[in-house]
């Protein structure tokens, strides 16, 4: 009680759940709407990868993710993959 | 007459199908119109508790279909509500006691003589639901502002789509203004954004329906409904082509030092 009080106290930047409800669910939809196998995006995740990597020096490890995401009646393939620096041809 | 052929439908089961069913039905019969509703939920029949009418059920749609009994018997009539019939399901059976081709039979005939046949839809996405949308021209989707039910509403707008019922309506049930301002539930139009549907009303939650359904009444039969009766006598305006604003559903402003320390304790 009293550690549920502290947490509601400063713990107000916290994202609120209304929010997370609504991102989580935009985020699943797409999935389900699309009827993609999360095998399929996860072989799509590393193909991009292995792309992008031809071009700059990637962060390593899980740092980048793709997801699909549904906007109104159109879904879109949302990449996030920070990077380092160009490579440098013949590099 | 040709009524119209509504089904009422979710996907997730316990969101207030049956209670909308119960409810939007003695709505629309107490505006004077003939109304029949159709339990769809074979084996897991509910429709007839919620309306206190559970005493007075003698045939189901099985004995119609089998010829053992006529139409007219097996419509439970309403001693409170003339306007009101239900056609109990069968509770001994399971789902595929029926064919889709039956259940639009059946709402087919329905038509002939009800302004509307509601027909409640058990919850799934399978038999049940098959046979439930087959003779429905249009469709109503019951959701509750959670993650779950939103998913499974989706899901099921789509499912209603592919069998040609475009343009389903959504009724949100369960809704907590409250909440929503402290952004701890989703609102309206996050739920309208994601699941890109017309609405048909909002529902605020209220203990009152689980009184009345304690009772067997549904809430709208009260003298002066609380406002989730009075949501439902709206959606039932609106069913008739009414064009009626959606209530105002902001919780009364209680931003003060001492009702925010309250809420603080009460853990609200």
């Amino acid at each position: 009680m009293v550690f549920d009080l502290l947490d509601r106290l400063f713990n107000r930047n916290k994202e609120a759940s209304r929010s997370v409800a609504k991102d989580r669910l935009k985020m699943i939809l797409a999935v389900d709407r699309t009827d993609i196998s999360p095998q399929t995006v996860d072989a799509m995740r590393k193909e991009i990868l292995a792309v992008i990597a031809k071009y700059f020096e990637v962060e390593d490890g899980e740092q980048f993710d793709v997801s699909l995401e549904r906007d109104g009646s159109s879904t879109a393939v949302i990449a996030n993959i920070p990077i380092r620096r160009i490579k440098k041809a013949g590099s | 007459m040709s009524g119209k052929v509504i089904v009422i439908t979710s996907g997730k089961g316990g969101v207030g199908k049956t209670t909308s069913s119960a409810n939007l039905g003695m709505a629309l019969a107490s505006r004077g119109k003939s109304v029949v509703l159709v339990d769809a939920d074979f084996g897991l029949r509910n429709l007839d508790l919620l309306l206190g009418l559970e005493n007075r059920v003698v045939y189901t749609i099985l004995d119609v279909l089998s010829g053992e009994c006529r139409m007219e018997q097996a419509l439970v009539r309403d001693k409170r509500q003339p306007g009101l019939a239900l056609l109990p399901a069968a509770q001994t059976r399971d789902k595929s006691a029926i064919t889709p081709e039956q259940m639009q039979e059946i709402t087919n005939r329905l038509a002939e003589s009800f302004n509307y046949v509601l027909v409640d839809c058990p919850a799934g996405i399978e038999q049940g639901f098959r046979n439930a949308i087959a003779g429905a021209e249009s469709a109503i989707v019951v959701t509750t502002p959670e993650v779950s039910a939103v998913r499974d509403a989706d899901r099921v707008i789509g499912l209603l789509e592919a069998a040609g019922l475009r343009e389903p309506r959504l009724v949100l049930n369960r809704y907590r203004p409250q909440m929503v301002q402290a952004n701890d539930m989703m609102s309206v139009d996050d739920v309208l954004e994601i699941l890109a549907v017309k609405l048909l009303g909002v529902v605020p939650e209220d203990e009152q329906v689980i009184v009345t359904t304690n009772r067997g009444e549904p809430i709208v039969l009260m003298a002066s409904p609380p406002p989730a009766g009075q949501a439902y006598l709206n959606i039932a305006r609106r069913l008739e082509g009414e064009d009626v604003p959606l209530m105002d559903l902001k919780a009364p402003v209680n931003n003060g030092f001492m009702a925010r320390i309250r809420a603080l304790f009460s853990g609200r």
